[in-house]
């Protein structure tokens, strides 16, 4: 079995549905960082079967992680000092998010207007319901693919 | 220019500051010449990529009506978007040339995406099958011009309650006002869609569904009618048996009570027998006059000109 070491500073997402650690370290732009980035997937999992785990050794105050809640609210978020968890994050829905979906309404203007930016708004917190902002079409996965 | 606002939702403006503009409208209705100069100088383009000539014809008079003058497009082919031009881009034009631009466009947020892009106030005049905040502030005013107030009626919406956007628009600002009840009339293919239903539940706000216009006229104070359109069937069968229900007849309107009025957004196609028209009740073209008041009202409150009406209008 592959062993990853403890990080001693930094954050580690856990619990991350499997395949989609790729997905989450695009939108939260780990690729950008200079810091060490550890990528596990399909990690064995006594509740999820298997997990993708991401560890980043960075100052996580330093990223917007709002988007995590929306693409799998499961997540856990571990802050590291020392080596040890020091604190464990609560997810919360972003009451808008940017180019993270797509709107599939073929009558939307974002179907056609070039250089828009493909903006949702939260709508409904309680049922986690997403709306496009030009046109307030529902989001439904499986609608529209996330990036 | 600083405070600008535009309208693309009837939701846009608080319920204050659609008293407001009621108010303004009110006041034109009955001091028209008062206001005949109050936009010299000042344009409106009527940027209309599909066309919709009741809508821009209410638009142009009500500039014209002011002092101002209008230019714009009918039609898309005639337009830069025949060319492959962005709305943002347009606007950004636009806003060269007029001080206020009321925008009807197919494509569902396009006049949004407009305002964000704009220097000049614009109006979103119809975009696809989503918003036409103009046709909702004329309700509410015609409304509030024949109740005397928003409020404390019992309201039958009848007919296509499903597809109907100005439906769904007036459901929604009316629900901002105290002791409205809700009747909706329609087949069950064509009932108000789930998640208004789903909205007024979560307010609390009363509602009844029926399917037989009979059943419910002598409640109503007001009587808000739709086309129902043979396609939205799903059989010819059930069109046939159902179509009459939603025809507004002389035999209807003798359950009708004597105050009732009736509202429709037109055109009108069947649904209305013309011998109604006659009928006192019958406020549809008069809901037209009220649209024309009330995008006078709009256009002076967005080019912030109505301090100046005030004085001389409202307060004279």
């Amino acid at each position: 079995m592959l062993n990853i070491g403890k990080i001693e500073e930094g954050f580690v997402l856990d619990h991350i549905q499997a395949g989609k650690g790729m997905q989450i370290y695009n939108h939260l732009g780990l690729n950008k960082l200079d810091s060490t980035v550890a990528i596990i997937k399909n990690a064995k999992s006594k509740v999820m079967g298997k997990k993708d785990i991401l560890k980043v050794e960075c100052d996580i105050d330093t990223l917007n992680l709002d988007i995590l809640a929306f693409i799998d609210h499961n997540i856990t978020v571990n802050v590291i000092k020392a080596g040890e968890i020091i604190e464990k994050r609560a997810l919360v829905l972003p009451k808008e998010i940017t180019n993270v979906i797509r709107c599939h309404n073929p009558r939307c203007i974002s179907s056609i207007e070039q250089g828009l930016p493909q903006v949702f708004y939260l709508a409904d917190e309680k049922n986690e319901v997403y709306r496009c902002k030009y046109c307030d079409e529902k989001y439904t996965e499986g609608d529209a693919s996330k990036n | 220019m600083n405070n600008m606002r535009h309208m693309m939702n009837p939701l846009d403006f608080s319920v204050s500051e659609l008293e407001d503009l009621f108010d303004v409208a009110n006041d034109i209705e009955n001091n028209m010449e008062a206001y005949a100069h109050k936009c010299d100088g000042k344009l409106l383009a009527t940027c209309f990529y599909e066309p919709s000539t009741r809508t821009r014809l209410s638009f142009e008079t009500a500039m014209l009506r002011l002092g101002g003058k209008c230019l714009g497009f009918a039609d898309a082919s005639n337009s830069s978007a025949a060319k492959g031009e962005s709305v943002a881009d347009t606007i950004r034009v636009i806003s060269c040339f007029a001080d206020i631009c009321a925008m009807r466009h197919p494509k569902e947020g396009a006049p949004m995406v407009a305002a964000a892009n704009s220097s000049i106030p614009v109006i979103n005049a119809g975009d696809g099958g989503h918003q036409h905040p103009t046709q909702t502030l004329t309700d509410l005013l015609t409304i509030r011009s024949l109740h005397g107030k928003l409020g404390d009626f019992t309201i039958g919406l009848c007919g296509d309650l499903k597809f109907g956007r100005t439906v769904h628009s007036l459901i929604n600002a009316l629900t901002r006002y105290e002791g409205i009840n809700f009747i909706f009339v329609s087949p069950k293919e064509l009932r108000v869609p789930d998640y208004i239903t789903e909205m007024l539940n979560a307010k609390g706000i009363a509602y009844e569904e029926v399917i037989k216009l009979e059943e419910v006229m002598p409640k109503l104070d007001f009587l808000y009618m739709t086309r129902v359109q043979k396609e939205r069937f799903f059989n010819e069968e059930d069109y046939i048996r159902l179509r009459n229900f939603y025809i507004l007849d002389e035999a209807k309107m003798t359950l009708a009570k004597e105050k009732m009025h009736i509202l429709h957004p037109l055109p009108r196609v069947n649904e209305i027998a013309v011998e109604i028209d006659k009928d006192p009740r019958a406020a549809y073209f008069k809901q037209v006059q009220y649209g024309l008041y009330v995008r006078m009202a709009l256009i002076l409150t967005l080019l912030n000109m109505t301090d100046a009406h005030m004085n001389e209008g409202l307060l004279k």
